[in-house]
Parts: structure tokens; C-alpha cells; sequence
């Protein structure tokens, strides 16, 4: 079987059946530009950001939809694509308020790249006025749609990734709204704040509550982790800066591909608790009071040893935890077995 | 996890069996909802057995080549007729068929969680879920098996490493001579021949004045014991407490001696995952002045035991698992490196392999797989005239176990901040009581208060209360009752009652 | 159940035939379509029993509600059957003439008759009357003549043969090969052959296989599927039941739009019926073949005409256009192979299939054959439904069957494809209907909406209309349309206001193309049509209002000041007496005057003046 191939640029690329352009060109390292598309779910070929030429075809095409066919012939920066991009950057800038010295999402924003390298001002059309006010009425994030390009990003995060379906496409033409079950504010509605959406947002339109006294994401540096909540063990990063756990977005990798459930992606703030303990505490007289690491190290070193000694190693126990990393719980049991000489250890699974 | 479940029948067309007795949020992707009774598992997993059976959709093949016992399990099934099952749990025939064929129809995979171990008869019920996955083939095949969903994010790799009272690393028994020599040989030292107490042993020991030292590491058995009293009882009688643990929980606030350790975040390390994915753990900041590595805590206390627990004191956690991986065959052929982006399946016994999806893949580890005769064993308490009302606890998606971790968040806190009390609307008209009114909730055991919720969700008889509240734990109320082999106790199941509190 | 026969089909048409023919018995067809319903046909119908039971003519005459019989600006209406003999505007109060006179003195009522507008003479006879005889009625074949609510009197005219011979004589490639020789194209608007849309999805293997009826008819001044399925909606059925033995699909879905109750009530009571005699559901004629039909009723979004967001709705989801491919042939309703057309089209596929595509390709040009369905509307004087051969040129749509312009003005342009198509001016007239030759000159056949527009209508603001109808239409889900259109109809509203800018044409031009290059779906594709062909034939119109703050057709009160023409006022007060601003000066046998400063330019004098003199 002859091997498809088409050419991009002028340059021929192998193909498989069912790939689009756009599959072919990111495989190969050829930037398309795009608002909406989101891996791993279906196209929507809403934002007709990463439209192309093809030759012999009766409009621009869509790269995220049009497949790949033999022989075609497409051009990913044509003057007439340029044209349309530079058009559709205006249109989306000057609707809204895309300002970026006040965005939280500055620095990591589709939209500011794009405009960027199109260099699109939105100055070409009057600045339209928000239409609606921003939703603040959860805890964890917040709804800025005079940034909000209807990218439907969230839409797809909520629907086809999350399978929450708790957002979708409200009102029509320049009143279309993303809006959350009869477009109640998202506190209201069957949201459960997986923030998958916020994930997902290429602009500022959705980004933390508090975000002004955050740095930008883009000021923090990422550390891949592993969440430290139930079994499934999803990937994420925890950005951090001035040694603080600012914000936490879910890494593509197995399991999890991106995704993260609430308590993942908002529920990290216990790092950084100022109930977090400090300092060994010894009761005394009754009372737990602060005492030095090594006097409470060798107290309870003393204690064990002591038991040991009088009651044998089976009087003392050791309960491991499931919340310890693999190499901690190898050490207590290994402390337990050879230490203390014991096989009593055991840890939470059962609770 | 759940997303990718919804994905799978959204998108791809899985059907959903879901069984619970309580009308759960996933209920509405079902195509099949088995409302059992709370405590009678064993009776409808087995009649969907007996249904398959008697409708021939088992896998003859599979069953002749696989496993063994069978003709005695066969026979155990006659009773289980779905009339019986619907007498006894509440589920209707055509629901129970309609189940069965659907599971009986291609692969299907069985995901289980809490519900099914928390009982007096919890590993008869995983059992019993055995032999229904065997009977169809569908052990050993990808889209199949029998899946443990684990609450925890390391349960998987504490039982790995040995955390266990039988067990050594990757499940040697301590009472195998040979394997005891192995690890004696490895470690240098002679081993203890007999098993150990469970958790809930210890607990028992301590009551029977046995146990003197408890050094007990990140656990709040405070609030996420059954029947708490008794955990609260036999932690203030032990005589040696040691809790080691990053916020001062209730049960921190018991012990002789609290060790202020680091977080997940401030350390380096794996865990492993439900489905046997050993994945890193990264530092990202540095622990709070004061707290240390629980890895230096324990080897400071070997230390100053007179023993070396390993080189450089656990600083290292590479090293520690370099050692680990060399006593554990089952991690074998894990490094950090090969994990660092994406974890390994054990079984990876060597650098060759890439790890294992999925298990009993040609044969089943332990040779043959066994069908096991299971009867129903009715729970340890269940509904009276004086405690009419049957409760079962759980979770909540905002919060986490004993909520040590999530109530520190403001946002987690604001969506889920107390517990509540589940119940059906006929019910609390039957006790009189409204939505948010305050109610106290009894048991043999104790009593709490919270707020009513009416529920959707609730079906008549049984109510429902989030374990995660320390100020109104549900397990002040639970049985201790515990499954003989497992030693899991029966927290999903107990009698209570309620009454109204006056402002 | 016994199924339904051919031989019990022909005798049923026999049976029709002859009760038609039967010697002194009248019918009375009185038309039942929602435009003369409006005008109180049913309340003459009831007058009509009555006075007709006053003169015991019981038995000899029978009154049968019809659809629609096109000429709806003259409802309510009549046709005396077998007298051929045509009566409008016929009120409760003529009734009793109507029927003392003619039905029993034989003398038919002259002044209920038909007038020529340009004779100013009574035509008698209805197949004389010019906007009749020059249509070729084949979609409409039924219209007028039978009661949409008798699958009796539809079987009577040949209806159901079709089907029938397609069941029992011939390959589902069989009829597929029949659609292409008849050479028919989607009467939706976009002209896509509909044999070849039927073999793709022919092709294509599935367990489930949908047949989908568009009745969503969203276009401003569009009526012709609506009065199709008032009119004779088992050809509907008909033409989906044989789509679906083609393509071998088991379901059916007429979208309708829930605006359109009295079709969604025909449609299902003839499904009803077909069912009650076998020709739908389980079994179909005893043939083994299986197929049902269901009304999906839309909440009327302009977007839902759009076959991929027409399937969505039907799904139960926000109407909104995925992109193609898939293309439903493929993966359409529930990602099932899947067909979507029109009305229209489907009520031909009977008649193709009765006579063969050969007999319908007979008509025609090269590349369209058969006949189409206008709705013809606007500023003329024959309102209504009418159908011509294709080939038959817009003159004489407008002019013959239309009767011309009212009022003598002059003809400016016609707009053809609603929002989606573009305006012809009148030296373009003579083109003829035909997919590609309309194409060629800026317009689109669309789905039939035909609107005349005089020389009062500003071409600016009739862009402007269709820009704020697509604006509000738009699903908004991709930027070109959402955004792009509500610029372009920013920038018209400008213009019309009189703040237009030099740059702005250059704009709109440029917003054109990047809309129509790069929106998602064709309604965005196509959205720039009417405003990219006002450019293209009344660019000068644009410029007067743009450079010289002008309206030259007087729509645009920012850019009119009204002034009365002194030499042609005849002094009458007309226009003082409308003025509600009292900005008309006017003394009994006086020139009117306009007062300029208090004139709010509410055209009130300018549509009131008999005499032309106010501009």
C-alpha cells in the first residue's frame, strides 16, 4: 500500500487515515494557531482560529475538522490566512475588555500570543461594552465574561471531559453567553468546581478567586507531584513561588490527563496552613507543650527501648500511614521488624 | 476516575450497573440500579451468578481452564433465586436480570469500593464479586477484572511495602521461613516469626493492657475508627502515645509525644496508585521551620536506638528506594528515572519490563482461580424498634477522610462545612423533621448532632452521614463489628435513631 | 392487519375520481391555509353549511377544506368545482349570495370574482386567471383541490402509488437511480443533487438509519413548505417513506417549527392515518419494510435549518452547527447514517417515482430540473405560493403571475434566498430560475422566499434588515459570525444614521470575505450575501449615504428632509392630517408645507400623499 501523503508549506508529509490537517501539522512541529481545539475531545471548529488554505478549495478550511487527505496542498500562513486570523484577533479583542496589565491570566493567554504575533490591536472595530457582569458567586473561581471569547473550551472540558455537563452555550448571536444550568451564577447550578474549565481557559475569562493577590501563573514554576488525596494518583503541578503552593493545575500524563477533581485543584491550601504543626510537642503534667526535637526524639527512642526491654517488642506497635510515600512506609515497617522487632504494623487501609 | 466512567458511557457506549442504596449521583448514567439493603451484597451478587448460570451466559471455557471448585460454587447458588433476592434486599426481579445479562454481555468490569468491604461479611462480598467475574471470563482481560477503587492515596504501595502485620515487601508472609531469611539477610538482622496484630488488635491489646506503645503516623483514628468512643478509650489508656503527623488532629491531641512531619508537597518519594501505577512525588516547597521528613523522623528514633535504619538517614529518598526496589521483586525493575514521567504497573520485576496493566492476564498468580463457597451473613446490627433507621456513612466530594487536609481550604470548606444527616422525605415526615432542622442521632454507641438534609438521594429506611466532621463524627455512632478476616469493621451499616433538638 | 394493496390503492382512486365526476354534485373547495384562516375562511365555511343546509343542497353540494391554495393575498378564497369558477375575498356577509345566486340559480357572483389588476376586468374562469395559468403546479399538484385531513382524497389523486410501485417493483438502487435521472436538486436552497445525498448515505452500512424532513423554513417572507404540508402533507410522508426504503432507514423525524400548528396538526393526523392503513410503521404494504415517523417540533431558531444543528435539536441539544465531515450521510442524528431534506423535495419523490425520473427531468433547464415553489411577497401585486418550471425567468414571475408592481411604481430589485441570498436588480430580470444562472448574478435559488422590492426601498436598509435578522439568528458559537456580523450590521447602522465613514464600504468588504472564507457553517458563509450583492448592483446607493448624507429611496428618516413638491400637490391635507407632530403646514386649497425643523421624519406624509408630492 502506497503511504498517504500530503504537503504543508510546500512540503510533503506522511498521513494516516482519520488525521487531520491540524493532527498532521502538530505531529511535525508546524504551528497552526488555535483558540477552541481541546486534545482528547471532539472538534467544534468554533473559534476558526486555525483556519488554512487548501488549494482547490472553495473557502479556507478549518485544520481542526478537514482531514487529511492524498495530495492536498495547504499553506498554514498564506496572505489570505494571515488576513482572516488578523480580522478574527480584532473581532475577538475589541469585543469585551481584553486588558491585559489587569489580567490575572497575562502571560499565559492565547489570546495576548496570538494578538502578538498577528499583530492585532483591536482597535479596528469600536470597543463594545460588557455585556454581563462577572460571576463571583462560588468560592474557588471566577467568571470575567467581558474576557471571555467563546472559545467553548469549558464547554468541552465540562462536557466531554469531566462528563459534568453543567455549562453549555446560552442566549444567541453577539448575547451568546456561556451559562451554567439556566444561567444561574455557578454556585447555584450543578457545577462541582472540578475546574477542568479553568484548566482549560486560553484567556482570562476564568481564573482563581483572589487572583490579584496570587502571582500570574506565569510568574511561578511548576512541580510535577502526585496528589496526595485518593488512589487514583493524578499528576499535577503545583506552582509555586516565594515558596508557596499559589495555585495547582493537573498534568497530562496518566491517569488523569489534565483532569483534576476539586479537592486536587483547590484543596492544597493545608501546605501552607498556619495551623501546621512546628515544633514536637511532649505531654507534661497533662498538657501537650513544645519541646525540642531531640528531647522528644530521645524520649520516645527511650520509651520504646524501655518497653522493649521489659515487655518484649510485641508490646509496641507501629501504625504506618497510606498518606506516607512508599520509601517512608518501607522505613516504619523496616523500623518496626527491625528495630523494634516487632511484626506489629499495620496502617489505614481498613478506615 | 468518575470522569473517565461517564466518558466511557457517554461516549463510548459502556452500560452502568450501579449498586448502592442510595439514589448516588452517577445513579442517573445507569442503565441498571440495584437498591440493595444495606448488609446484602452477598445475596444479589450471587443471584446474578445463579442468573447467569441458569441462563447459560457463563464461560464454560474459561471457567474449565481457569479456576477450580466450581461444581460446588454452582451448587451454592440454588438458593439465590432472584425471588429470594428481591425478599431480601429489596431489588426487583426484572432489575436483577436485567443486570445480569447486561454484565453476562461481553466484558464487564466490576469497580468497588467502601460499600462492599465495610461489613461484617466485607471479604465474602469481594469474594462473592470473584466468583461473578470468573464465572464471565472476566478476570485477566483488558475492560475486565475486579477493581478496588482506593480511598487512599498510598494504600496500595503501604500494603506494598509490608505496612501489613503478615506481610513483608510485595507480600512475602513473615511466618515463610524463606522469605524471613531473605529479608533477615538483606536487613541484618534476626526477624520476628510470628505475625502481628492488625490495627484493630492493637487496639484491642491496649484495652487488654498488652499493648503499652502505640507510635502511630498520620492517621486520625479519632474520627475514622467505628464506634470512636472505643478508639478514644484505648488511646487514652495506652500508655506510650506517639503521633506523628502534620496538624494537631483529635487524635494528635491524645498522645504523650507529637512529631510534626512534612507533607507530600515537601518531599520526595512515589506513591502508588489504585491500579498499581508507582508514580513521584516531588518536593515543591519546603516544610514548615520546625517540621521534618517523616523518613528523618523514624530514622532519628532508630538512631538514637543504636541502630542504623538505613544509609544517610533517609535523606535520600532515591536511596531509600534503591533499597526498597532491592527487597521488593514485584518493583524490581523501577527507578526514578524510569518513572519520571510516566509511572510503572507493577509486577515490573526487571529493567526490561514495562510493567503489568493488568493482572492474572494468562494464568492467575496463584495458579488456578478458586470459587469460593459464600453464604450470607446478615450484619451485626440491624434495624429494631429502638433503633429503626438504618445508617451508612460515607464521603462527600468536597471533603476528605477525617478532613485534616480539605478543611483547610476555604473553598472546601465553604461548599461542605458540616455534617449532615441524608434522609428521605418520608422518612422525616415520619420523625417529624425539615430540612435543616437540628436532629440527634443515636446509636448503641453514642449520639451526634447535625442538620437534616431531605434528599433525593435517600431511600425510606436508611440514612446517610458523612464520616469527615470531627465535631459530629459519624463513627461515634458505627459498629465495631468487623469482617473475621479482614478486620474491616462494619461502618456501613448500623442502627440508629433520631429526634428532634429544641433550639 | 391487512395490507393495503395496489389494487385497493386503484380502486380508491377510482372511487375519488368518480365522486369528482358525479353528475350535479358541486364542490366547494375552500381554502384552509393558515393565511386565509387568518382572513376567516373557517368562519365562511361554517356559513357556508349552514346556508347550504337553509336550501337543503345537502347532496349536491360538498364543501371541502383544502391547504393552501397560493393566492394568498386574496383569502379568503373559494373554487367552485366542476364550475371552475374562482371567488376572493369572500366574507361571512357573501355567503348567502355565493350560494342563493350561484349554486341555485346557476348565476355565479361577478363582483366576488377575481379582478385583473391591469384590466381592472372580472375574470370568471379560474384557470384564466394569469397568476394560475401560468404556474405548473407538480409539488403543488394537491393544493386547492384536496382536504389535507383525507388520506382518501390524496390516494385519490395517485397518492401512495408511488410508494407502492417502489415496494413492490423496485431496488432500493432502483430508486436512487430514478432521483438522479430525474435530475432533482435540494429545494432547501443549496441545490445538492438529491439522488447522489441519497446514494451516500445508501452506502453506508448501520444497524439505525434516520430520515429527516426539514420543515424548519426559517427565512423572512418564506412560506412555501408550510403551505406544502397544510396542503397535502401525505406527499411528505410519501416522499420519506420511499427516501427511507432507498437508504433502508427504519426512522423518520419531520422537524417543524412549533410556530407552524395547523401543519403540525395535518401532518399528524395523515400520519395517523398511514398508519392506520399500512403505509407506515411495522410492515409497510406487507413488504417486510418497516418504517415511522415522528414531529420533532423546533422552537424556531434560524439555525436549527441547518442540517447538522437541526440534528442537534432533535438530539435534545442547543441547536448549534458541528463541523462537516462527518457529514450525516455518515454520522448524522445520533451519529447515524443520516438524510435531511426539504419539503419540498420530499413531496416530489411520489410523483418521480409514479412517473419517472425521465418525466420530471423533462422540465427544466440543463442543470435544474422540474419545477419550483416560490412564496412570492413584497412590494406586488399576486401574494402568494406559485410554482414554476425552472427556466421560467424572475420577469415573468414578477410581472405575469405576480401582476407587477402595485400602485404603478417601478420594480428595484427582487431579493431571492432570504438572509442567505441577494438582491437582483431589475435589469437582471430576465434571468431565469436556475441554480447556476441566479448564482451568476449575486443571488442564491434559496429555498423560494421571493421578495419585490419598489423604488421606495432602500437598498442600504434592506442589507441592514437581513444583517440584524442574521445577528439575532446567530448561533453564536464561531467569532466570523458572531463577531463579524454584528460589525458589519454596526457599521450599516452607522450608515443608515448618517455617520457612515469613507473607510467603512472597504470594511464591510473585508469583514465579507473573512466571514465567508472562514464561518463555521453555511448560514455564516453565507451571511454577507445580501449586503456583498447591494454593493455589487446599488453600490452607488451606499456611497449617497456614506459621502453625500443621503437616502435616495427615502427609508433612512437621519438622511431624508421632506419637502413638498409644489407642482404636483393637489392641496388635498392628506399629509397635514397624518403629520403627528403638526410639522404640515396646510390651509384648505393650499400647498402643503413641511416645517423641517419639526418634522421627525416619520414618513407618515410621504406614504400618505396620493400624489407622489412629498420627497
Amino acid at each position: 500500500m502506497s503511504t498517504l501523503e500530503l504537503t504543508i508549506n510546500g512540503k510533503g508529509y506522511a498521513f494516516t487515515q482519520g488525521e487531520t490537517i491540524l493532527d498532521v501539522a502538530c505531529r511535525n512541529d508546524i504551528v497552526i494557531p488555535t483558540l477552541c481545539h481541546l486534545k482528547n475531545t471532539t472538534p467544534t471548529g468554533a473559534c476558526r482560529m486555525c483556519v488554512v488554505e487548501v488549494k482547490g478549495a472553495r473557502s479556507l478550511v478549518a485544520s481542526c475538522t478537514v482531514p487529511a487527505s492524498a495530495g492536498m496542498e495547504v499553506q498554514t500562513e498564506s496572505p489570505s490566512v494571515v488576513k482572516s486570523r488578523k480580522m478574527n484577533l480584532e473581532l475577538l479583542l475589541s469585543s469585551g475588555s481584553h486588558d491585559c496589565l489587569l489580567c490575572p491570566a497575562s502571560g499565559d493567554c492565547r489570546l495576548q500570543d496570538l494578538a502578538f504575533k498577528y499583530n492585532a490591536t483591536g482597535k479596528r472595530f469600536e470597543r463594545t461594552k460588557p455585556k454581563y457582569s462577572p460571576d463571583v458567586s462560588n468560592p474557588f473561581l471566577i467568571r470575567d465574561f467581558s474576557k471571555c471569547i467563546l472559545c467553548g473550551r469549558c464547554v468541552q472540558a465540562c462536557k466531554d471531559v469531566q462528563v459534568n455537563n453543567a455549562i453549555d452555550y446560552g442566549y444567541r448571536g453577539s448575547d451568546a453567553k456561556i451559562i451554567a444550568k439556566c444561567d444561574l451564577p455557578l454556585g447555584d447550578s450543578d457545577c462541582v468546581f472540578c475546574g477542568e474549565c479553568l484548566q482549560v481557559c486560553p484567556v482570562g475569562a476564568l481564573t482563581l478567586k483572589k487572583a490579584r493577590q496570587k502571582p500570574r501563573i506565569c510568574e511561578t514554576e511548576a512541580v510535577r507531584t502526585t496528589c496526595a488525596y485518593c488512589g487514583v494518583g493524578c499528576q499535577m503541578n503545583l506552582h509555586v513561588k516565594d515558596n508557596v503552593v499559589q495555585m495547582v493545575t493537573g498534568a497530562d500524563a496518566v491517569p488523569n490527563h489534565g483532569s483534576l477533581c476539586v479537592k486536587g485543584r483547590f484543596g492544597m491550601q493545608f501546605i501552607n496552613s498556619p495551623e501546621r504543626l512546628t515544633t514536637p510537642l511532649i505531654r507534661k503534667d497533662g498538657e501537650l507543650v513544645p519541646a525540642e526535637w531531640d528531647e522528644a526524639l530521645g524520649l520516645v527512642a527511650e520509651k520504646l527501648g524501655t518497653y522493649k526491654a521489659e515487655n518484649g517488642a510485641d508490646s509496641i506497635g507501629v501504625l504506618a500511614s497510606a498518606r506516607c510515600t512508599n520509601e517512608e512506609n518501607y522505613l516504619f515497617q523496616k523500623f518496626a521488624r527491625a528495630v523494634i522487632g516487632t511484626n506489629n504494623v499495620d496502617h489505614c487501609a481498613r478506615y | 476516575m468518575g470522569a473517565a466512567l461517564k466518558r466511557a458511557i457517554t461516549q463510548h457506549g459502556t452500560k452502568l450497573i450501579v449498586s448502592d442504596p442510595r439514589n448516588i449521583d452517577v445513579v442517573r448514567f445507569a442503565d441498571v440500579w440495584l437498591r440493595s439493603q444495606p448488609g446484602t451484597d452477598v445475596i444479589w451478587i450471587n443471584t446474578l451468578a445463579h442468573i447467569i448460570l441458569r441462563d447459560g451466559l457463563h464461560n464454560q471455557e474459561y471457567i474449565d481452564e481457569r479456576t477450580e471448585n466450581f461444581t460446588a460454587y454452582s451448587q451454592s447458588l440454588a438458593k439465590f433465586t432472584p425471588e429470594y433476592a428481591e425478599k431480601k434486599c429489596g431489588i426487583p426481579v426484572a432489575e436483577l436480570e436485567k443486570a445480569a445479562h447486561l454484565y453476562a454481555k461481553g466484558r464487564s468490569a466490576i469497580l468497588y469500593c467502601m460499600g462492599i468491604t465495610q461489613h461484617v461479611s466485607g471479604t465474602d462480598n469481594v469474594k462473592a464479586l470473584a466468583n461473578l467475574a470468573m464465572l464471565c471470563g472476566n478476570i485477566g482481560i483488558q475492560g475486565g477484572g475486579l477493581n478496588p477503587l482506593r480511598g487512599q492515596n498510598n494504600v496500595q504501595g503501604a500494603c506494598d511495602m509490608g505496612a501489613l502485620p503478615t506481610t513483608y515487601p510485595a507480600y512475602g508472609k513473615v511466618i515463610d521461613e524463606s522469605v524471613r531469611a531473605r529479608f533477615e539477610a538483606a536487613w541484618d538482622v534476626k526477624l520476628s516469626e510470628s505475625n502481628g496484630m492488625t490495627s484493630r488488635q492493637m487496639f484491642d491489646a491496649v484495652d487488654a493492657g498488652t499493648l503499652n506503645a502505640l507510635y502511630l503516623i498520620g492517621e486520625n483514628p479519632v474520627v475514622s475508627h467505628a464506634d470512636s468512643a472505643h478508639a478514644v478509650h484505648c488511646l487514652e489508656k495506652i500508655p506510650f502515645l506517639v503521633v506523628q503527623d502534620i496538624f494537631l488532629t483529635e487524635t494528635a491531641k491524645l498522645a504523650d509525644v507529637v512529631l510534626p512531619a512534612a507533607c507530600f508537597a515537601e518531599k520526595n518519594g512515589t506513591f502508588t496508585n489504585t491500579e498499581r501505577r508507582v508514580q513521584r512525588v516531588r518536593k515543591a516547597v519546603t516544610a514548615p521551620q520546625g517540621a521534618r521528613d517523616d523518613a528523618q523522623i523514624v530514622c532519628d528514633i532508630a538512631a538514637k536506638m543504636g541502630t542504623e535504619l538505613i544509609q544517610d538517614n533517609g535523606e535520600n529518598a532515591a536511596a531509600v528506594f534503591d533499597e526498597m526496589v532491592s527487597v521488593t521483586p514485584s518493583y524490581g525493575g523501577l527507578t526514578y528515572s524510569r518513572i519520571d514521567e510516566t509511572g510503572i504497573q507493577w509486577p515490573c520485576p526487571d529493567t526490561e519490563s514495562k510493567g503489568t496493566p493488568i493482572l492474572h492476564a494468562e494464568k492467575f498468580v496463584c495458579g488456578k482461580g478458586k470459587f469460593h463457597e459464600v453464604d450470607f451473613v446478615a450484619p451485626a446490627e440491624e434495624a429494631d424498634e429502638e433503633y429503626p433507621l438504618i445508617l451508612t456513612t460515607g464521603r462527600v466530594l468536597y471533603q476528605y477522610h477525617t478532613g485534616t487536609m480539605t478543611r483547610k481550604s476555604t473553598g472546601l470548606y465553604a461548599k461542605a462545612p458540616a455534617a449532615y444527616l441524608e434522609i428521605s422525605r418520608n422518612d422525616a415526615a415520619a420523625y417529624n423533621v425539615n430540612d435543616g432542622d437540628r436532629v440527634k442521632v443515636s446509636s448503641r454507641r453514642g449520639a451526634i448532632e447535625v442538620s437534616v438534609q431531605l434528599s433525593e438521594k435517600a431511600v425510606d429506611g436508611t440514612v446517610f452521614i458523612p464520616f469527615h466532621f470531627a465535631e459530629a463524627a459519624a463513627n461515634v455512632l458505627t459498629n465495631s463489628a468487623a469482617c473475621p478476616e479482614s478486620g474491616i469493621a462494619e461502618v456501613k451499616v448500623c442502627a440508629v435513631t433520631i429526634e428532634p433538638v429544641g433550639d | 392487519m391487512t395490507h393495503i394493496t395496489p389494487t385497493k390503492l386503484e380502486a380508491m382512486r377510482k372511487e375519488y375520481a368518480a365522486r369528482l365526476t358525479q353528475p350535479h354534485i358541486r364542490h366547494l373547495f375552500i381554502c384552509g391555509g393558515t393565511g386565509c384562516h387568518a382572513t376567516g375562511s373557517l368562519k365562511v365555511k361554517d356559513a357556508l353549511h349552514e346556508e347550504i343546509a337553509k336550501h337543503g343542497l345537502e347532496e349536491k353540494v360538498r364543501v371541502v377544506e383544502t391547504g393552501c391554495n397560493g393566492f394568498c393575498a386574496l383569502g379568503p378564497l373559494m373554487v367552485v368545482h366542476p364550475d371552475n369558477v374562482f371567488y376572493q375575498k369572500m366574507t361571512v356577509d357573501d355567503v348567502a349570495e355565493i350560494v342563493s345566486e350561484h349554486l341555485v340559480h346557476e348565476k355565479p357572483v361577478e363582483r366576488l370574482m377575481y379582478k385583473d389588476p391591469q384590466s381592472k376586468k372580472r375574470v370568471p374562469l379560474f384557470s384564466d386567471i394569469p397568476f394560475f395559468a401560468l404556474q405548473k403546479p407538480w409539488t403543488l399538484r394537491n393544493k386547492g383541490i384536496i382536504n389535507p385531513e383525507s388520506i382518501e382524497d390524496y390516494i385519490g389523486r395517485e397518492g401512495y402509488m408511488g410508494l407502492s410501485k417502489v415496494l413492490l417493483e423496485m431496488e432500493p438502487s432502483q430508486i436512487i437511480d430514478e432521483m438522479k435521472a430525474s435530475g432533482i436538486r435540494g429545494r432547501g436552497g443549496a441545490g445538492f443533487p438529491t439522488g447522489m445525498k441519497w446514494s451516500f448515505a445508501a452506502q453506508n452500512d448501520s444497524d439505525i438509519k434516520y430520515v429527516l424532513c426539514n420543515a424548519d423554513e426559517g427565512d423572512p417572507g418564506a412560506f412555501m413548505d408550510r403551505s406544502i404540508l397544510e396542503a397535502d402533507p401525505h406527499a411528505v410522508l410519501e416522499g420519506m417513506t420511499i427516501a427511507a426504503r432507498a437508504i433502508n432507514a427504519t426512522e423518520g423525524y419531520i422537524y417543524c417549527r412549533s410556530e407552524y400548528p395547523l401543519a403540525i396538526k395535518r401532518v399528524q393526523i395523515a400520519i395517523d392515518q398511514a398508519r392506520s392503513l399500512g403505509l407506515l410503521g411495522e410492515n409497510i404494504m406487507g413488504t417486510g419494510f418497516s418504517f415511522d415517523i415522528s414531529i420533532y417540533q423546533g422552537a424556531g431558531a434560524f439555525v436549527c435549518g441547518e442540517e447538522t444543528a437541526l440534528m442537534r435539536s432533535i438530539e435534545g441539544k442547543r441547536g448549534m452547527p458541528i463541523p462537516r465531515p462527518p457529514f450525516p450521510a455518515a454520522q448524522g442524528l445520533w451519529k447515524k447514517p443520516t438524510i435531511l431534506n426539504n419539503v419540498e423535495t420530499l413531496a416530489n419523490v411520489g410523483q418521480i417515482m409514479l412517473n419517472g425520473g425521465k418525466w420530471y427531468s423533462s422540465v427544466g433547464t440543463e442543470n435544474s430540473k422540474g419545477t419550483k415553489v416560490f412564496a412570492l411577497s413584497g412590494d406586488v401585486n399576486n401574494i402568494g405560493l406559485v410554482e414554476v418550471p425552472m427556466g421560467t425567468s424572475l420577469r415573468s414571475i414578477v410581472y405575469d403571475i405576480g401582476g407587477g408592481i402595485p400602485k404603478k411604481r417601478k420594480l428595484k430589485a427582487v431579493q431571492l434566498g432570504g438572509p442567505s441570498g441577494g438582491c437582483i436588480p431589475e435589469d437582471h430580470m430576465d434571468v431565469v430560475v436556475d441554480y447556476e444562472e441566479i448564482a451568476k448574478v449575486g443571488a442564491i435559488m434559496g429555498s423560494g422566499g421571493v421578495i419585490v422590492m419598489d423604488d421606495k426601498t432602500c437598498m442600504v436598509d434592506m442589507a441592514r434588515f437581513f444583517l440584524e435578522f442574521i445577528q439575532e439568528e446567530s448561533c453564536g458559537k464561531c467569532t466570523p459570525c458572531r463577531e463579524g456580523t454584528r460589525r458589519q450590521l454596526e457599521i450599516l447602522e452607522r450608515i443608515c444614521e448618517g455617520h457612515g465613514k469613507p473607510e467603512d464600504i472597504t470594511l464591510i468588504e473585508e469583514l465579507s470575505e473573512m466571514i465567508t472564507a472562514s464561518a463555521l457553517c453555511g448560514l455564516g458563509q453565507t451571511a454577507s450575501n445580501p449586503v456583498l450583492s447591494v454593493l455589487r448592483h446599488f453600490r452607488n446607493e451606499f456611497e449617497a449615504h456614506i459621502f453625500d448624507k443621503k437616502c435616495p429611496a427615502k427609508r433612512c428618516p437621519a438622511l431624508v428632509e421632506f419637502k413638498v413638491i409644489d407642482e404636483r400637490c393637489k392641496k388635498c391635507g392628506k399629509c397635514a392630517a397624518v403629520c403627528p407632530v403638526g410639522a404640515v403646514e396646510w390651509q384648505k386649497k393650499e400647498v402643503a408645507k413641511i416645517n423641517t425643523e419639526a418634522c421627525v421624519q416619520c414618513m407618515s406624509c410621504y406614504s400618505a400623499c396620493p400624489f407622489d408630492a412629498i420627497d
